[in-house]
């Protein structure tokens, strides 16, 4: 794929709608109520798998396997919300850690549910290897249909995904736009900067803590979700942890308390991380491709150290609501 | 049945003391310095590979290989601490793991790109075997029980025994009534990361003698093994730690033996972990040691 490939830059603006609702989710958790998830990948795969699990294995319909998906995530919440949210933040973040460890563990080891690791391709068997995505692509199919009266011509399969995930990425970033500066947007704010004081006006801390958990974990899974279906046969290693620190360097990118720059944040590092792979010029020729998908991650970390030593309020955000202070 | 269970112990005993002397390191850096390290694998995996330099590549035998690669391994771990995490002190735990987790993907991806993403082994002779009745030991075993048994009491000891020791654990308990005390909270910070760095270099080439095999990624899979020591020993206890990781090798393996209802399957040892982790925080969330301070 070249540089000016349409097909490339399709890609990219669906990664980036991806990206964005799963940056989306993480905000509500830390960037509104505080709580430091370093585990947000789990809840995207357990919705992932839940999802694929109940299409492949027991023929549910695409949309309901999602919403089952996303209550996986959920579940997910309170497995990991129960224990954690009353203490100290450090052990929601290492709950969180390991849940996301646990669940790509579980993934690869129960072959008999997941397909291992192999993925969702061993789950179907090659005979049922095309339903999977049978009910994605139908979706997909019906949807360029009802848009061509639009359109002219029917768009292409890619355009409508990149149209679907965008409209939900835009939904939810409205939708939180609202949350952040509704009442409960304000609670949880308060949460981030002192809980023991927002206890002290009669507010429920672990109930609104719980909320903001639950939130981020429903849009993690949507995320999870969408990312499966466009990678279409996903396995656990499409649910690295890196994808968790994927989520803060947008957040970052695009400004740790800006909820509009979220999509600025995803799009640039989609496109910093989709293009790393033109960088074949000289001297970075000299490594060969294997190794240059290293140095891409190499460059991811040394971009997240560069931006919390250097601005860590992200691109765009606000020094003074800096919660990274505390 | 029993022999296996000797066996299991043996194993037990050196992923435990892996685990104590990695989770000491973590949970002092953590206590003292409020920063959980997401590099911590990686000072593993560097150990590992210096390991393998100095033993294949250089011919020193395990013994000298181990103290080489837990020198170097400190010195990483102060190099990061006075040039990144030092200057960047106050930013807050959140923000500073950040900055770990960036240090963790370049040490990680930089041993990626230098050794090549192959399988290694450490130079160790796989074929003599230590035959003592109940319980049959490798050479790398061997090399890995000593030095659990000279490091473990030694730790212990430093850490109950020298004003060094005590000092740190002062520090990581109360910073600002150790301060008071008279302790120079600054030079503490900087020989606790080299104590973490020694001991994680120590379980690094620990782990590269146990598993037999390792490639880069061998730190990140302990990590969280590591932060659920730190967790099972209360955060910024060092006994605790030290406690909690033999515990935790100890039940992980064991676990496996077949004396208990046939026995978990090993690839579910680490599940245990995480639900032992889930069950304590539910129960004892301050940790087997550690003080309650809930909110």
């Amino acid at each position: 794929m070249g540089f000016f490939n349409p097909a490339f830059w399709m890609y990219v603006c669906v990664i980036t709608g991806i990206y964005t609702i799963m940056a989306l989710g993480l905000y509500v958790q830390f960037s509104l109520a505080g709580l430091p998830n370093f585990g947000h990948v789990a809840f995207m795969a357990v919705a992932a798998y839940a999802m694929a699990i109940l299409v492949i294995r027991y023929e549910v319909p695409l949309i309901a396997a999602s919403f089952a998906g996303v209550a996986a995530a959920i579940a997910l919440a309170f497995l990991l919300g129960i224990p954690t949210l009353r203490l100290r933040s450090d052990y929601l973040a290492i709950a969180t850690v390991a849940a996301g460890e646990i669940v790509r563990y579980l993934a690869m080891n129960l072959p008999d549910i997941t397909g291992g690791p192999v993925g969702s391709m061993a789950m179907l068997g090659p005979t049922r290897l095309a339903m999977y995505n049978n009910g994605w692509q139908e979706m997909l199919d019906s949807l360029r249909n009802s848009l061509a009266p639009l359109w002219g011509a029917a768009p292409s399969r890619d355009a409508v995904t990149a149209l679907l995930v965008w409209g939900m990425a835009i939904l939810l970033l409205a939708l939180l736009w609202r949350l952040e500066a509704s009442p409960w947007g304000r609670v949880q704010k308060g949460i981030r900067e002192d809980d023991i004081a927002v206890a002290a006006i009669g507010k429920n801390v672990v109930a609104f803590k719980m909320q903001a958990l639950i939130l981020g974990a429903v849009m993690g899974g949507v995320a999870g979700i969408l990312l499966a279906l466009q990678i279409g046969v996903f396995s656990p290693d499409d649910y690295q942890p890196t994808l968790t620190f994927y989520a803060y360097l947008i957040l970052i990118l695009g400004g740790m308390n800006r909820v509009w720059a979220i999509p600025i944040g995803a799009a640039l590092f989609s496109l910093l991380y989709s293009g790393t792979r033109f960088l074949n010029f000289f001297p970075l020729s000299l490594f060969d491709s294997g190794s240059r998908a290293f140095l891409r991650l190499f460059l991811v970390g040394l971009l997240l150290v560069l931006f919390m030593a250097l601005r860590p309020q992200g691109l765009m955000g606000s020094r003074r609501e800096l919660l990274l202070e505390k | 049945m029993w022999q296996q269970l000797a066996q299991l112990i043996v194993n037990g005993v050196i992923t435990g003391t892996i685990l104590a002397l990695t989770g000491v390191g973590a949970t002092l850096v953590f206590g003292i310095q409020r920063i959980a390290n997401f590099a911590h694998g990686e000072y593993l995996t560097f150990a590992a590979y210096l390991g393998l330099i100095l033993n294949s590549a250089l011919g020193l035998d395990l013994l000298s290989a181990t103290l080489g690669a837990m020198l170097g391994t400190a010195a990483l771990a102060v190099a990061l601490h006075l040039l990144v995490l030092k200057p960047l002190r106050g930013r807050g735990l959140v923000a500073m793991s950040l900055v770990t987790v960036g240090l963790g993907l370049m040490l990680r991806d930089a041993v990626f790109i230098l050794a090549g993403p192959q399988i290694r082994q450490l130079r160790i002779d796989e074929t003599v075997v230590y035959d003592l009745r109940l319980v049959r030991i490798s050479p790398g075993q061997a090399v890995a029980v000593a030095i659990t048994l000279v490091v473990a009491p030694s730790l212990a000891l430093f850490l109950a025994r020298t004003p060094l020791g005590k000092a740190m654990r002062a520090v990581a308990d109360n910073r600002a009534l150790a301060e008071i005390s008279g302790i120079d909270v600054d030079r503490i910070g900087t020989y606790v990361w080299l104590l973490a760095g020694g001991l994680a270099g120590i379980g690094g080439v620990l782990f590269a003698v146990v598993q037999g095999s390792f490639d880069p990624t061998l730190g990140f899979q302990v990590l969280f093994l590591i932060f659920t020591t730190v967790v099972l020993g209360g955060i910024g206890s060092a006994y605790g730690a030290l406690v909690g990781g033999f515990v935790l090798g100890l039940v992980m393996e064991v676990s496996t033996w077949s004396g208990f209802a046939g026995g978990l399957e090993a690839r579910f040892k680490p599940v245990l972990a995480f639900v032992a982790l889930i069950l304590l925080l539910l129960y004892r969330p301050q940790g087997l040691f550690g003080k309650a301070r809930v909110l």
